[in-house]
Protein backbone atom coordinates (compact mmCIF):
# COMPACT_ATOMS: atom_id res chain seq x y z
CA UNK A 1 0.00 0.00 0.00
CA UNK A 2 2.94 2.23 0.79
CA UNK A 3 4.76 1.49 -2.04
CA UNK A 4 1.75 1.82 -4.41
CA UNK A 5 1.19 5.48 -2.38
CA UNK A 6 4.75 6.24 -3.21
CA UNK A 7 4.68 5.53 -6.97
CA UNK A 8 1.60 6.90 -6.91
CA UNK A 9 2.46 10.61 -5.84
CA UNK A 10 5.26 10.18 -8.28
CA UNK A 11 3.16 9.08 -11.09
CA UNK A 12 1.41 12.40 -10.30
CA UNK A 13 4.49 14.60 -10.36
CA UNK A 14 5.48 13.42 -14.02
CA UNK A 15 1.31 13.92 -15.32
CA UNK A 16 1.63 17.56 -14.04
CA UNK A 17 5.10 18.00 -15.66
CA UNK A 18 3.77 16.60 -18.99
CA UNK A 19 0.48 18.91 -18.62
CA UNK A 20 2.57 21.73 -17.59
CA UNK A 21 4.97 21.28 -20.98
CA UNK A 22 1.58 20.93 -22.83
CA UNK A 23 -0.02 23.79 -21.40
CA UNK A 24 2.79 25.77 -22.92
CA UNK A 25 3.19 24.16 -26.04
CA UNK A 26 -0.46 25.00 -26.67
CA UNK A 27 0.06 28.34 -25.00
CA UNK A 28 2.05 28.89 -28.24
CA UNK A 29 -0.44 27.76 -30.91
CA UNK A 30 -3.06 29.49 -29.22
CA UNK A 31 -1.82 32.68 -29.42
CA UNK A 32 -0.61 32.47 -32.95
CA UNK A 33 -4.29 31.31 -33.95
CA UNK A 34 -5.32 34.21 -31.66
CA UNK A 35 -2.98 36.83 -33.57
CA UNK A 36 -4.60 35.79 -36.64
CA UNK A 37 -8.12 35.36 -35.53
CA UNK A 38 -7.71 39.08 -34.65
CA UNK A 39 -6.25 40.22 -37.29
CA UNK A 40 -8.96 38.63 -39.80
CA UNK A 41 -11.29 39.64 -37.77
CA UNK A 42 -10.49 43.88 -37.97
CA UNK A 43 -9.38 43.78 -41.13
CA UNK A 44 -13.33 41.94 -42.35
CA UNK A 45 -14.42 45.96 -43.64
CA UNK A 46 -11.42 45.91 -45.88
CA UNK A 47 -11.67 42.75 -46.88
CA UNK A 48 -15.18 42.86 -47.90
CA UNK A 49 -14.73 46.06 -49.42
CA UNK A 50 -11.87 45.16 -51.75
CA UNK A 51 -11.68 41.28 -51.73
CA UNK A 52 -8.53 39.86 -53.69
CA UNK A 53 -8.14 42.85 -54.89
CA UNK A 54 -6.33 44.68 -52.30
CA UNK A 55 -3.10 42.22 -52.87
CA UNK A 56 -2.83 43.23 -56.45
CA UNK A 57 -4.06 47.08 -57.03
CA UNK A 58 -2.02 49.71 -56.69
CA UNK A 59 -3.80 52.65 -55.13
CA UNK A 60 -3.47 54.09 -51.72
CA UNK A 61 -5.86 56.56 -51.17
CA UNK A 62 -7.03 57.70 -47.67
CA UNK A 63 -9.21 60.36 -49.24
CA UNK A 64 -11.31 58.36 -51.81
CA UNK A 65 -11.12 56.14 -49.64
CA UNK A 66 -9.93 53.24 -51.79
CA UNK A 67 -6.79 50.58 -50.76
CA UNK A 68 -4.85 48.34 -52.82
CA UNK A 69 -1.11 46.58 -50.91
CA UNK A 70 0.40 45.80 -54.37
CA UNK A 71 2.57 48.63 -53.74
CA UNK A 72 3.82 47.98 -50.21
CA UNK A 73 3.78 44.57 -51.06
CA UNK A 74 5.89 45.14 -54.03
CA UNK A 75 8.29 47.22 -51.46
CA UNK A 76 9.18 44.66 -48.85
CA UNK A 77 9.64 41.81 -51.31
CA UNK A 78 12.12 43.69 -53.52
CA UNK A 79 13.68 45.54 -50.53
CA UNK A 80 14.28 42.15 -48.74
CA UNK A 81 15.64 40.48 -51.76
CA UNK A 82 18.06 43.12 -52.30
CA UNK A 83 19.44 42.66 -48.58
CA UNK A 84 19.75 38.99 -48.97
CA UNK A 85 21.23 39.31 -52.20
CA UNK A 86 23.92 40.97 -50.53
CA UNK A 87 24.21 39.95 -47.41
CA UNK A 88 23.86 36.04 -47.59
CA UNK A 89 27.00 35.92 -50.16
CA UNK A 90 28.54 38.63 -48.17
CA UNK A 91 28.35 36.37 -44.60
CA UNK A 92 29.18 32.81 -45.98
CA UNK A 93 32.47 34.61 -47.18
CA UNK A 94 33.05 36.63 -44.14
CA UNK A 95 32.15 33.27 -42.05
CA UNK A 96 34.42 31.44 -43.62
CA UNK A 97 37.40 33.79 -43.43
CA UNK A 98 36.86 34.00 -39.54
CA UNK A 99 36.55 30.32 -39.33
CA UNK A 100 39.14 29.14 -41.91
CA UNK A 101 41.81 31.34 -42.09
CA UNK A 102 41.95 33.83 -39.52
CA UNK A 103 43.84 32.82 -36.37
CA UNK A 104 41.82 32.12 -33.81
CA UNK A 105 43.41 34.72 -31.27
CA UNK A 106 42.06 37.32 -33.65
CA UNK A 107 39.37 35.98 -34.58
CA UNK A 108 37.47 35.50 -31.52
CA UNK A 109 37.55 39.17 -31.16
CA UNK A 110 36.20 39.68 -34.73
CA UNK A 111 33.35 37.32 -33.28
CA UNK A 112 32.26 39.49 -30.37
CA UNK A 113 32.25 42.56 -32.54
CA UNK A 114 30.18 40.69 -35.12
CA UNK A 115 27.79 39.39 -32.68
CA UNK A 116 27.57 43.02 -30.85
CA UNK A 117 26.83 44.82 -34.54
CA UNK A 118 23.98 42.25 -34.48
CA UNK A 119 22.56 43.33 -31.08
CA UNK A 120 22.24 47.18 -32.60
CA UNK A 121 18.78 48.34 -32.35
CA UNK A 122 17.58 48.45 -36.05
CA UNK A 123 16.73 52.24 -35.40
CA UNK A 124 20.33 52.92 -35.01
CA UNK A 125 20.84 51.29 -38.68
CA UNK A 126 18.01 53.81 -39.94
CA UNK A 127 19.29 57.18 -38.25
CA UNK A 128 22.70 56.26 -40.07
CA UNK A 129 20.95 55.57 -43.00
CA UNK A 130 18.97 58.67 -43.30
CA UNK A 131 21.89 60.60 -41.90
CA UNK A 132 25.02 59.06 -43.26
CA UNK A 133 24.69 56.16 -45.78
CA UNK A 134 21.49 58.29 -48.11
CA UNK A 135 23.64 60.93 -48.77
CA UNK A 136 26.44 58.76 -49.64
CA UNK A 137 24.49 56.92 -52.03
CA UNK A 138 23.15 60.35 -54.09
CA UNK A 139 26.62 61.60 -54.03
CA UNK A 140 28.83 58.77 -54.53
CA UNK A 141 26.96 55.01 -54.93
CA UNK A 142 23.83 56.43 -57.08
CA UNK A 143 26.33 58.30 -59.99
CA UNK A 144 28.45 55.62 -60.09
CA UNK A 145 25.98 53.10 -60.61
CA UNK A 146 24.38 55.44 -62.95
CA UNK A 147 27.90 55.95 -64.94
CA UNK A 148 28.53 51.88 -65.29
CA UNK A 149 24.91 50.77 -66.45
CA UNK A 150 24.14 54.21 -68.24
CA UNK A 151 20.21 54.31 -68.79
CA UNK A 152 19.10 51.07 -67.65
CA UNK A 153 15.63 51.19 -66.17
CA UNK A 154 17.02 49.88 -62.90
CA UNK A 155 19.05 52.87 -62.21
CA UNK A 156 16.79 55.35 -64.24
CA UNK A 157 15.39 58.43 -62.22
CA UNK A 158 16.54 61.29 -59.71
CA UNK A 159 19.53 60.10 -57.26
CA UNK A 160 18.13 61.23 -54.35
CA UNK A 161 19.47 58.69 -52.02
CA UNK A 162 17.17 57.47 -50.15
CA UNK A 163 14.42 54.72 -51.72
CA UNK A 164 14.63 51.13 -52.27
CA UNK A 165 18.20 50.11 -53.15
CA UNK A 166 18.90 52.42 -49.88
CA UNK A 167 16.65 50.56 -48.02
CA UNK A 168 17.63 46.84 -49.41
CA UNK A 169 21.63 48.20 -48.27
CA UNK A 170 20.82 49.07 -45.09
CA UNK A 171 18.41 45.96 -44.30
CA UNK A 172 21.80 44.27 -46.21
CA UNK A 173 23.88 45.90 -43.33
CA UNK A 174 21.23 45.21 -40.27
CA UNK A 175 21.31 41.43 -41.50
CA UNK A 176 24.86 41.05 -42.42
CA UNK A 177 26.42 40.22 -38.83
CA UNK A 178 23.29 38.35 -37.93
CA UNK A 179 23.60 35.77 -40.74
CA UNK A 180 27.49 35.91 -40.26
CA UNK A 181 27.53 34.87 -36.64
CA UNK A 182 25.25 32.20 -37.61
CA UNK A 183 26.99 30.87 -40.60
CA UNK A 184 30.17 31.16 -38.41
CA UNK A 185 28.77 28.91 -35.92
CA UNK A 186 27.89 26.38 -38.27
CA UNK A 187 31.17 26.13 -40.06
CA UNK A 188 32.47 25.74 -36.63
CA UNK A 189 30.28 23.11 -35.93
CA UNK A 190 32.32 21.26 -39.08
CA UNK A 191 34.21 18.37 -37.25
CA UNK A 192 38.08 19.03 -37.77
CA UNK A 193 38.24 15.12 -38.24
CA UNK A 194 36.18 15.64 -41.49
CA UNK A 195 37.73 18.74 -42.89
CA UNK A 196 41.20 16.84 -41.81
CA UNK A 197 40.04 14.02 -43.53
CA UNK A 198 39.35 16.20 -46.92
CA UNK A 199 43.06 18.19 -46.50
CA UNK A 200 44.56 14.45 -45.88
CA UNK A 201 43.07 13.63 -49.67
CA UNK A 202 45.14 15.98 -51.28
CA UNK A 203 42.70 18.67 -51.51
CA UNK A 204 43.24 22.67 -51.31
CA UNK A 205 41.26 25.02 -48.60
CA UNK A 206 39.55 25.90 -51.85
CA UNK A 207 38.38 22.83 -52.69
CA UNK A 208 37.83 21.52 -48.89
CA UNK A 209 35.94 24.86 -48.45
CA UNK A 210 33.82 24.73 -51.25
CA UNK A 211 33.16 20.34 -51.98
CA UNK A 212 33.18 19.96 -48.22
CA UNK A 213 32.79 22.14 -45.56
CA UNK A 214 30.20 24.48 -47.21
CA UNK A 215 28.06 21.10 -47.89
CA UNK A 216 28.58 20.01 -44.73
CA UNK A 217 27.02 23.43 -43.50
CA UNK A 218 24.47 23.24 -46.33
CA UNK A 219 21.49 23.64 -44.29
CA UNK A 220 22.97 25.68 -41.75
CA UNK A 221 23.79 27.86 -43.76
CA UNK A 222 20.15 28.36 -45.09
CA UNK A 223 18.70 28.27 -41.99
CA UNK A 224 20.66 31.08 -41.21
CA UNK A 225 19.73 33.07 -44.50
CA UNK A 226 15.69 32.31 -43.68
CA UNK A 227 16.25 33.97 -39.83
CA UNK A 228 17.92 36.49 -42.08
CA UNK A 229 14.81 36.79 -44.33
CA UNK A 230 12.60 36.51 -41.35
CA UNK A 231 14.34 39.94 -39.92
CA UNK A 232 14.40 41.64 -42.95
CA UNK A 233 11.10 41.39 -43.87
CA UNK A 234 9.54 42.00 -41.09
CA UNK A 235 11.75 44.68 -40.59
CA UNK A 236 10.16 48.68 -39.78
CA UNK A 237 12.47 51.15 -38.44
CA UNK A 238 15.25 50.57 -40.55
CA UNK A 239 13.49 50.61 -43.85
CA UNK A 240 10.99 53.42 -42.83
CA UNK A 241 13.59 56.15 -42.82
CA UNK A 242 15.19 55.35 -45.51
CA UNK A 243 12.71 53.65 -48.45
CA UNK A 244 11.21 57.08 -49.24
CA UNK A 245 7.28 56.44 -48.31
CA UNK A 246 5.99 56.28 -51.62
CA UNK A 247 2.99 54.28 -52.88
CA UNK A 248 4.34 53.61 -55.88
CA UNK A 249 6.06 50.90 -57.98
CA UNK A 250 8.33 51.51 -59.76
CA UNK A 251 11.04 49.72 -62.01
CA UNK A 252 13.56 51.84 -60.96
CA UNK A 253 15.45 50.66 -57.42
CA UNK A 254 16.74 54.93 -57.16
CA UNK A 255 13.05 55.53 -56.84
CA UNK A 256 11.49 55.79 -53.33
CA UNK A 257 9.18 52.82 -52.53
CA UNK A 258 7.30 51.51 -49.46
CA UNK A 259 6.75 48.45 -47.40
CA UNK A 260 4.41 46.95 -45.72
CA UNK A 261 6.24 47.73 -42.10
CA UNK A 262 7.18 51.32 -43.40
CA UNK A 263 3.43 52.01 -44.36
CA UNK A 264 1.90 50.28 -41.31
CA UNK A 265 4.59 52.61 -38.88
CA UNK A 266 3.80 56.05 -41.17
CA UNK A 267 0.14 55.78 -41.28
CA UNK A 268 -1.11 54.29 -38.11
CA UNK A 269 -1.53 57.11 -36.49
CA UNK A 270 -3.26 59.32 -38.89
CA UNK A 271 -6.01 56.03 -40.34
CA UNK A 272 -9.01 57.96 -38.74
CA UNK A 273 -11.64 56.20 -41.05
CA UNK A 274 -12.53 52.69 -39.94
CA UNK A 275 -12.08 51.63 -43.55
CA UNK A 276 -8.33 52.73 -43.44
CA UNK A 277 -7.76 51.36 -40.24
CA UNK A 278 -9.08 48.31 -41.84
CA UNK A 279 -6.85 48.09 -44.65
CA UNK A 280 -3.69 48.69 -42.48
CA UNK A 281 -4.67 46.14 -40.29
CA UNK A 282 -5.77 43.76 -43.39
CA UNK A 283 -1.84 44.81 -44.31
CA UNK A 284 -0.21 43.78 -41.56
CA UNK A 285 -2.77 40.17 -42.41
CA UNK A 286 -0.30 40.30 -45.16
CA UNK A 287 2.70 39.94 -43.52
CA UNK A 288 1.61 37.66 -41.38
CA UNK A 289 0.42 35.21 -44.11
CA UNK A 290 3.72 36.21 -46.14
CA UNK A 291 6.13 35.06 -43.43
CA UNK A 292 4.34 32.03 -42.38
CA UNK A 293 4.30 30.48 -46.25
CA UNK A 294 7.97 31.74 -46.93
CA UNK A 295 8.48 29.67 -43.12
CA UNK A 296 6.32 26.80 -43.92
CA UNK A 297 8.11 26.41 -47.76
CA UNK A 298 11.53 26.81 -45.84
CA UNK A 299 10.80 23.65 -43.96
CA UNK A 300 9.37 21.93 -46.74
CA UNK A 301 12.41 22.96 -48.63
CA UNK A 302 14.92 22.29 -45.97
CA UNK A 303 13.52 18.43 -45.24
CA UNK A 304 13.71 17.96 -49.42
CA UNK A 305 17.77 18.45 -48.72
CA UNK A 306 18.23 16.91 -45.45
CA UNK A 307 17.28 13.89 -47.50
CA UNK A 308 19.34 14.55 -50.74
CA UNK A 309 22.67 15.49 -48.19
CA UNK A 310 22.18 13.01 -45.84
CA UNK A 311 23.67 15.23 -43.34
CA UNK A 312 22.18 14.14 -39.64
CA UNK B 1 70.92 2.78 -43.74
CA UNK B 2 73.03 2.80 -41.01
CA UNK B 3 70.76 3.00 -37.89
CA UNK B 4 73.28 4.03 -35.10
CA UNK B 5 70.30 3.36 -32.16
CA UNK B 6 70.20 -0.04 -32.07
CA UNK B 7 66.76 -0.25 -33.00
CA UNK B 8 66.24 -1.64 -35.98
CA UNK B 9 66.90 -5.46 -35.07
CA UNK B 10 68.65 -7.78 -37.44
CA UNK B 11 65.15 -9.66 -38.29
CA UNK B 12 63.98 -6.66 -39.90
CA UNK B 13 67.10 -6.00 -42.55
CA UNK B 14 66.66 -9.46 -43.35
CA UNK B 15 63.12 -9.30 -44.43
CA UNK B 16 63.58 -6.07 -46.07
CA UNK B 17 65.26 -7.90 -49.35
CA UNK B 18 62.65 -9.84 -50.45
CA UNK B 19 60.07 -6.47 -51.23
CA UNK B 20 60.61 -4.70 -53.70
CA UNK B 21 58.55 -1.21 -54.41
CA UNK B 22 57.82 2.25 -53.21
CA UNK B 23 56.37 3.87 -50.12
CA UNK B 24 59.05 3.19 -47.67
CA UNK B 25 59.37 6.00 -44.82
CA UNK B 26 62.34 6.78 -43.24
CA UNK B 27 62.17 8.37 -40.08
CA UNK B 28 65.66 10.14 -38.57
CA UNK B 29 65.60 11.95 -35.60
CA UNK B 30 61.81 13.67 -35.52
CA UNK B 31 61.14 15.94 -32.58
CA UNK B 32 57.62 17.20 -32.47
CA UNK B 33 56.17 20.22 -30.48
CA UNK B 34 52.73 21.69 -29.65
CA UNK B 35 53.30 25.39 -28.76
CA UNK B 36 56.55 25.34 -26.72
CA UNK B 37 55.96 21.49 -25.32
CA UNK B 38 57.84 18.79 -26.60
CA UNK B 39 55.41 15.51 -27.80
CA UNK B 40 58.05 13.39 -29.68
CA UNK B 41 61.68 12.68 -28.82
CA UNK B 42 64.10 11.69 -31.50
CA UNK B 43 62.17 9.25 -33.13
CA UNK B 44 63.73 7.27 -35.48
CA UNK B 45 62.14 4.62 -37.64
CA UNK B 46 62.02 2.82 -40.72
CA UNK B 47 58.35 1.62 -42.05
CA UNK B 48 58.73 -0.79 -44.74
CA UNK B 49 57.38 -0.53 -48.05
CA UNK B 50 54.07 -3.15 -48.43
CA UNK B 51 53.85 -4.01 -44.80
CA UNK B 52 51.70 -3.70 -41.76
CA UNK B 53 53.48 -1.16 -39.32
CA UNK B 54 51.47 -1.14 -36.02
CA UNK B 55 52.06 1.92 -33.61
CA UNK B 56 51.37 0.65 -30.06
CA UNK B 57 51.45 2.29 -26.80
CA UNK B 58 49.55 4.41 -23.93
CA UNK B 59 46.77 7.33 -24.73
CA UNK B 60 48.99 10.41 -25.06
CA UNK B 61 52.28 8.70 -25.93
CA UNK B 62 52.52 10.49 -29.43
CA UNK B 63 51.50 7.73 -31.60
CA UNK B 64 48.78 10.11 -33.73
CA UNK B 65 50.94 12.42 -33.34
CA UNK B 66 53.62 10.53 -35.27
CA UNK B 67 51.20 8.76 -37.46
CA UNK B 68 50.37 12.62 -38.47
CA UNK B 69 53.55 14.11 -39.59
CA UNK B 70 53.21 11.20 -42.53
CA UNK B 71 51.75 13.48 -44.45
CA UNK B 72 51.85 16.65 -42.77
CA UNK B 73 48.31 17.08 -41.53
CA UNK B 74 49.31 18.43 -38.18
CA UNK B 75 50.22 21.63 -40.52
CA UNK B 76 46.82 22.88 -40.34
CA UNK B 77 47.21 24.09 -36.98
CA UNK B 78 49.66 26.66 -36.63
CA UNK B 79 51.02 25.77 -33.44
CA UNK B 80 52.26 22.70 -34.30
CA UNK B 81 55.66 22.13 -35.79
CA UNK B 82 58.01 18.95 -36.80
CA UNK B 83 61.63 19.01 -36.47
CA UNK B 84 63.94 16.13 -37.91
CA UNK B 85 63.49 14.19 -41.64
CA UNK B 86 60.63 11.98 -42.64
CA UNK B 87 62.14 10.85 -46.09
CA UNK B 88 59.67 9.29 -48.41
CA UNK B 89 61.62 6.64 -50.95
CA UNK B 90 64.45 8.76 -49.99
CA UNK B 91 62.99 12.56 -50.63
CA UNK B 92 62.50 14.74 -47.26
CA UNK B 93 58.77 15.24 -47.08
CA UNK B 94 59.08 18.04 -44.30
CA UNK B 95 61.20 20.19 -46.96
CA UNK B 96 59.12 23.40 -47.88
CA UNK B 97 59.92 22.46 -51.21
CA UNK B 98 57.71 19.09 -51.13
CA UNK B 99 54.47 19.99 -52.15
CA UNK B 100 51.50 18.70 -49.95
CA UNK B 101 49.31 18.03 -52.27
CA UNK B 102 51.20 15.57 -53.97
CA UNK B 103 52.11 14.21 -50.83
CA UNK B 104 48.82 13.64 -49.62
CA UNK B 105 48.05 12.25 -52.95
CA UNK B 106 50.73 9.55 -52.15
CA UNK B 107 49.69 9.11 -48.33
CA UNK B 108 46.05 8.52 -47.78
CA UNK B 109 45.06 8.52 -44.22
CA UNK B 110 41.61 6.87 -42.27
CA UNK B 111 40.78 8.53 -38.89
CA UNK B 112 39.63 7.27 -35.81
CA UNK B 113 35.55 8.10 -36.85
CA UNK B 114 34.38 7.38 -40.45
CA UNK B 115 34.28 10.55 -42.38
CA UNK B 116 32.00 10.37 -45.36
CA UNK B 117 31.76 13.73 -46.66
CA UNK B 118 28.55 15.03 -47.45
CA UNK B 119 27.48 13.57 -50.91
CA UNK B 120 27.00 9.88 -52.40
CA UNK B 121 28.45 6.94 -52.14
CA UNK B 122 29.82 7.56 -55.47
CA UNK B 123 30.94 11.19 -55.44
CA UNK B 124 32.93 10.48 -51.70
CA UNK B 125 34.85 7.58 -53.71
CA UNK B 126 35.21 9.77 -57.01
CA UNK B 127 36.32 12.52 -54.98
CA UNK B 128 40.46 12.05 -55.00
CA UNK B 129 39.84 10.74 -58.80
CA UNK B 130 38.28 14.43 -59.02
CA UNK B 131 40.58 16.45 -57.55
CA UNK B 132 43.99 14.77 -59.17
CA UNK B 133 42.82 13.46 -62.48
CA UNK B 134 40.79 14.35 -65.67
CA UNK B 135 39.20 10.87 -66.51
CA UNK B 136 36.26 10.30 -68.22
CA UNK B 137 32.76 9.48 -66.80
CA UNK B 138 33.62 5.20 -67.95
CA UNK B 139 36.79 5.25 -66.45
CA UNK B 140 35.71 7.28 -63.57
CA UNK B 141 32.84 4.53 -62.70
CA UNK B 142 35.73 1.34 -63.20
CA UNK B 143 37.69 2.86 -60.48
CA UNK B 144 35.24 3.84 -57.98
CA UNK B 145 34.05 -0.08 -58.19
CA UNK B 146 37.93 -1.05 -58.36
CA UNK B 147 38.11 0.91 -55.46
CA UNK B 148 35.30 0.17 -53.32
CA UNK B 149 36.15 -3.66 -54.36
CA UNK B 150 38.82 -3.37 -52.93
CA UNK B 151 37.68 -2.22 -49.84
CA UNK B 152 35.13 -4.92 -49.59
CA UNK B 153 32.23 -3.11 -50.28
CA UNK B 154 30.93 -3.42 -53.67
CA UNK B 155 28.48 -5.62 -52.46
CA UNK B 156 26.86 -4.33 -49.77
CA UNK B 157 26.81 -0.94 -51.62
CA UNK B 158 26.60 -1.29 -55.20
CA UNK B 159 22.81 -0.81 -55.75
CA UNK B 160 22.64 2.59 -53.40
CA UNK B 161 25.90 4.45 -55.02
CA UNK B 162 23.81 7.52 -55.60
CA UNK B 163 22.34 7.51 -51.78
CA UNK B 164 24.20 9.67 -49.13
CA UNK B 165 27.49 8.26 -47.83
CA UNK B 166 26.35 8.97 -44.74
CA UNK B 167 23.13 6.88 -44.73
CA UNK B 168 25.65 3.80 -44.28
CA UNK B 169 26.39 1.58 -41.16
CA UNK B 170 29.25 3.31 -39.05
CA UNK B 171 31.64 -0.10 -40.62
CA UNK B 172 30.30 0.56 -44.12
CA UNK B 173 31.34 4.07 -43.53
CA UNK B 174 34.89 3.66 -42.57
CA UNK B 175 35.04 1.25 -45.66
CA UNK B 176 33.85 4.06 -47.70
CA UNK B 177 36.74 6.55 -46.28
CA UNK B 178 39.19 3.33 -46.87
CA UNK B 179 37.59 3.08 -50.45
CA UNK B 180 38.11 6.80 -50.96
CA UNK B 181 41.80 6.63 -49.76
CA UNK B 182 42.72 3.90 -52.21
CA UNK B 183 41.27 5.01 -54.85
CA UNK B 184 44.24 7.48 -55.68
CA UNK B 185 45.92 5.08 -55.86
CA UNK B 186 48.47 6.37 -52.66
CA UNK B 187 51.70 4.59 -51.79
CA UNK B 188 51.12 4.55 -48.39
CA UNK B 189 47.79 4.15 -46.08
CA UNK B 190 48.17 5.69 -42.67
CA UNK B 191 45.53 4.46 -40.22
CA UNK B 192 44.48 6.54 -37.12
CA UNK B 193 42.62 3.78 -34.89
CA UNK B 194 40.48 3.23 -37.68
CA UNK B 195 38.43 0.53 -35.72
CA UNK B 196 37.82 2.48 -32.44
CA UNK B 197 34.36 3.77 -33.12
CA UNK B 198 32.60 0.59 -34.61
CA UNK B 199 31.44 -2.53 -33.75
CA UNK B 200 33.19 -5.80 -33.43
CA UNK B 201 31.96 -7.20 -36.34
CA UNK B 202 32.49 -4.60 -38.39
CA UNK B 203 36.20 -4.28 -36.90
CA UNK B 204 36.47 -7.80 -37.76
CA UNK B 205 35.83 -6.97 -41.70
CA UNK B 206 38.21 -3.90 -41.31
CA UNK B 207 41.18 -6.03 -40.05
CA UNK B 208 40.21 -8.45 -42.97
CA UNK B 209 40.41 -5.81 -45.22
CA UNK B 210 43.79 -4.71 -43.97
CA UNK B 211 45.01 -8.17 -44.50
CA UNK B 212 44.26 -7.97 -48.27
CA UNK B 213 45.99 -4.58 -48.46
CA UNK B 214 49.12 -5.77 -47.68
CA UNK B 215 51.45 -6.03 -50.03
CA UNK B 216 49.49 -3.29 -52.04
CA UNK B 217 50.04 -0.67 -49.57
CA UNK B 218 52.36 0.38 -47.31
CA UNK B 219 50.26 0.62 -43.90
CA UNK B 220 50.85 2.10 -41.18
CA UNK B 221 48.37 1.87 -38.21
CA UNK B 222 48.03 3.66 -34.86
CA UNK B 223 45.99 0.99 -32.36
CA UNK B 224 45.05 0.96 -28.91
CA UNK B 225 44.27 -2.35 -29.46
CA UNK B 226 47.45 -4.72 -28.68
CA UNK B 227 45.51 -8.14 -29.98
CA UNK B 228 44.86 -5.84 -33.35
CA UNK B 229 48.40 -4.92 -33.69
CA UNK B 230 49.41 -8.72 -33.21
CA UNK B 231 46.43 -9.70 -35.29
CA UNK B 232 47.11 -7.81 -38.58
CA UNK B 233 50.77 -6.15 -38.79
CA UNK B 234 53.73 -7.54 -40.05
CA UNK B 235 56.21 -4.67 -37.43
CA UNK B 236 55.53 -3.15 -34.73
CA UNK B 237 56.29 0.00 -32.39
CA UNK B 238 56.12 0.65 -29.09
CA UNK B 239 56.12 4.36 -28.04
CA UNK B 240 55.74 5.66 -24.41
CA UNK B 241 56.06 9.21 -23.83
CA UNK B 242 57.30 10.25 -27.17
CA UNK B 243 60.02 8.06 -27.76
CA UNK B 244 60.39 4.63 -29.57
CA UNK B 245 61.04 2.53 -27.07
CA UNK B 246 60.97 -0.76 -29.28
CA UNK B 247 60.08 -1.11 -32.88
CA UNK B 248 60.68 -4.83 -34.32
CA UNK B 249 59.37 -7.66 -36.07
CA UNK B 250 55.32 -8.36 -34.32
CA UNK B 251 55.40 -11.45 -33.41
CA UNK B 252 59.08 -10.86 -31.51
CA UNK B 253 57.70 -7.54 -29.88
CA UNK B 254 54.81 -9.68 -28.38
CA UNK B 255 56.92 -12.57 -27.22
CA UNK B 256 59.99 -11.72 -26.88
CA UNK B 257 60.15 -8.26 -25.73
CA UNK B 258 63.48 -6.56 -25.12
CA UNK B 259 62.90 -3.77 -22.96
CA UNK B 260 61.41 -3.75 -20.02
CA UNK B 261 58.65 -1.13 -20.24
CA UNK B 262 57.54 -2.93 -23.55
CA UNK B 263 56.92 -5.64 -20.99
CA UNK B 264 55.24 -3.95 -18.94
CA UNK B 265 52.98 -2.38 -21.46
CA UNK B 266 52.00 -5.82 -23.62
CA UNK B 267 51.55 -7.84 -20.24
CA UNK B 268 48.84 -5.08 -18.87
CA UNK B 269 50.85 -3.46 -16.57
CA UNK B 270 50.34 -0.06 -17.54
CA UNK B 271 48.30 1.71 -20.17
Amino acid sequence: MKLFGKAGSRNLTDTAFKLTTMLGAALLLLIMAALFAELVRNSLLSIEKFGWSFIYTNVWDPVKEQFGAAASIWGTVVSTLIAMALAVPLGILIALFLVELLPERISKWVRTGVELLAAVPSIIFGMWGLFVFAPFMAETVQPFLRGVFGDSPLFSGPPIGIGMLTAGIILAFMILPFITAVVRDVFQMVPAVVKESAHGMGSTLWEVTSKVTIRYGFQGVVGAALLGLGRAIGETMAVTFVIGNSHKISASLFAPANSITATLANEFAEASEPIYLSSLIELGLVLFVLTFIIQVISQIWLKRVKKQMGVQ
Amino acid sequence: MKMDNGIFPESIRKEKEDVAGAGRITVKNLNFFYGNSQALFNNTIEIEPGKVTAIIGPSGCGKSTHLRVYNRIFELYADQRAEGEVLIDGVNILSRQYDLIELRKRVGMIFQKPTPFPMSVYDNVAYGLKLHYKINKNEMNERVEKALKQAALWDEVKDKLKQPGTALSGGQQQRLSIARAIAVEPEILLMDEPTSAIDPVATAKIEDLIAKLRGKYTIVIVTHNMQQAARISDFTAFFYEGYIVEYGVTKELFTRPKKKQTENYITGRFG
